[in-house]
């Protein structure tokens, strides 16, 4: 376990971040700036997102929330470096997103092993073209201890098929994190899960967010998850997908979920999407 | 933190011990049954063929009971001719298999995997297929002659078709999901072959294998059949001439043993290759 301490917090972003008295990584800033993103279909371009600005700081849990077809799952996989054909400009620490990269490790709803790989060689193919030159990172940490991260080191030689939802989805956690990423993408990754299990996970997440210190953006439909465990959580309006509203969940950890500031912020972010839609080209952050 | 520690030796071994004896009993008991039950209607066939041909009702010329042909089998391994029928039959096959099969897998994992070889090449090879096999025989001994190339030839047409078909359909389904797993860490086309397609694929490969193996066997005895000097299949056509029902019937015996022992070594094979995945 690095402790606290080593890491160098940087200077940039580092003000709006003291509240939490977390040092970040050095990197992982995420600025978004799309105009227009839109499928083709064989007749019309059917407009998916739309001015999308948005940036994320280092270190910071970001949540997207929105209706299914909002353009969530779009806006994360642009992101990630799997769609690339959009207006506007995405980048990590100023440098242009033009593909995928191990710097963005990426969660899907489904966890994505490939079945015929122990849970161990699933982990460590998340270090696959790990060498890249002209970064000075610490000699990444193995396989191990990933595993020892998610809780999995005692099913390091099972294959996927033996594990539960729950498990799978740690281990396509752990195998996104191997690459050391800078910012973590998850894609409802905890969507599939029965209730409890999903509650457990996210406690888990918090847990190992703040182990590794990765800038985090989280896609989901489900606002308890959202007010559970993000900074900022980034309310979309659908079709096309726009931001709505940024609300900032100045709710100290852990949080309890039955606490009154925690119901008050989720009824707010409730309304929200039951309101007539009022679309706001600069979001006003609202506290 | 004491007492379950004390505890558990004391439930623990009885109860596994108790579950453990259960267990043993069901899986002793169950599978003996089945094999028992497996083997009664083939033994008592042969029991009854074996009395039949004995007591005379059956002519020798016709059907001759299993132990004259187990005798037969016998002295022609001990002549040295089965020996030498049998070698040049499983060259045959395996020669045309392997010839057949690595057609079968470049074609087919070019068609899987390129969209455009696909529709060059699927609509042909598709029409090729649904020529009959035996179809082909005159063409290549006129092409190739009666030499071994001919009959390598039909086996190899025989043992292609299932291998492509089956490794172009599976290249073809690989889970797009995990394909984008291989785009995300930025896998080279040779590396996504490796690492994800190959291993993708390969139980539906060993499928295509196997079968094409299957064909392979059921070709050689068409060629076989029809002209040939050595191989099993010539014996059979030798018995026929000259009227020895007991080494046709030996030859089918052999052309099944032949036949199931390499099924199943190719399916071990497949058994290692797959290793402890679940499908």
């Amino acid at each position: 376990m690095p402790s606290i301490d080593s890491i160098p917090a940087t200077g940039a972003n580092s003000g709006q971040m003291q509240k939490r008295l977390r040092p970040t990584c050095a990197g992982g800033t995420v600025d978004i700036e799309i105009t227009c993103k839109s499928f083709r279909t064989a007749a019309q371009a059917l407009p998916v997102l739309r001015n999308i600005g948005l940036t994320i700081h280092p270190g910071e849990f970001v949540c997207i929330v929105g209706a299914s077809g909002c353009g969530k799952t779009t806006l994360l996989r642009i992101v990630a470096g799997l769609e690339t054909d959009f207006e506007g400009a995405v980048s990590l620490d100023g440098r242009r997103i033009t593909g995928p990269s191990l710097e963005r490790g990426v969660v899907f709803q489904e966890h994505r092993l490939l079945p015929w790989l122990t849970v161990r060689d699933n982990v460590a193919f998340g270090k696959t073209g790990e060498q890249k030159p002209g970064k000075d990172k610490v000699a990444s940490p193995g396989v191990s201890h990933y595993l020892d991260l998610v809780g999995l080191s005692e099913f390091a030689e099972a294959y996927p098929h033996q594990l539960s939802g729950g498990m799978s989805q740690r281990v396509a956690i752990a195998r996104a994190l191997a690459g050391r990423p800078e910012v973590l993408l998850l894609d409802e990754p905890f969507a599939a899960l029965d209730a409890l299990t999903r509650t457990r996970m996210q406690e888990e997440l918090l847990r190992i967010w703040q182990a590794e210190r990765t800038t985090v953006l989280l896609v989901t439909h489900d606002i308890e998850e959202a007010v559970f465990l993000a900074d900022r959580i980034v309310l979309m309006s659908s079709q096309p997908g726009m931001i709505r509203r940024i609300v900032n969940v100045d709710l100290t950890r852990p949080r309890d979920r039955a606490g009154y500031d925690f119901a008050q912020i989720r009824k707010g972010v409730l309304q929200e999407f039951f309101m007539p839609p009022t679309p706001l080209p600069a979001a006003p952050e609202a506290e | 933190m004491s007492t379950p520690g004390q505890n558990s030796p004391v439930i623990w071994p009885t109860a596994a011990g108790t579950d453990r004896a259960s267990a043993k009993v069901e899986t002793t008991r169950f599978p003996f049954s089945e094999h028992v039950l497996g083997w009664v209607l083939p033994i008592s066939l042969l029991l009854l063929w074996e009395i039949l041909a004995r007591v005379g009702y059956l002519p020798v010329n016709w059907l001759p009971a299993p132990t004259i042909v187990a005798r037969t089998i016998y002295q022609l391994g001990v002549a040295g001719d089965l020996w030498k029928h049998l070698a040049i039959t499983v060259i045959r096959v395996a020669t045309g298999f392997l010839l057949g099969a690595s057609a079968g897998t470049f074609l087919g994992a070019l068609a899987g995997y390129h969209p455009l070889a696909c529709k060059l090449l699927d609509p042909m090879l598709q029409a090729f297929r649904s020529v009959p096999s035996i179809a082909w025989v005159p063409l290549f001994l006129l092409w190739l002659g009666i030499e071994e190339t001919s009959k390598v030839a039909l086996i190899s047409v025989g043992a292609f078709f299932p291998v492509y078909l089956n490794l172009s359909v599976a290249v073809r389904h690989v889970d797009s999901k995990l394909i984008e797993i291989g785009r995300l860490y930025r896998l080279s086309s040779f590396e996504m072959v490796r690492r994800i397609i190959l291993p993708a694929v390969l139980p539906e490969y060993i499928v295509g294998l196997r079968s094409g193996l299957g064909l392979a066997w059921m070709f050689v005895v068409a060629a076989e059949l029809l002209g040939a000097s050595s191989g099993l299949g010539y014996l059979m056509v030798d018995g026929q001439m000259t009227g020895r029902a007991a080494i046709i019937i030996a030859s089918v015996f052999l052309f099944a043993v032949c036949g199931k022992l390499s099924d199943w070594m190719m399916s071990a094979a497949g058994a290692k290759l797959l290793g402890h995945r679940a499908r």
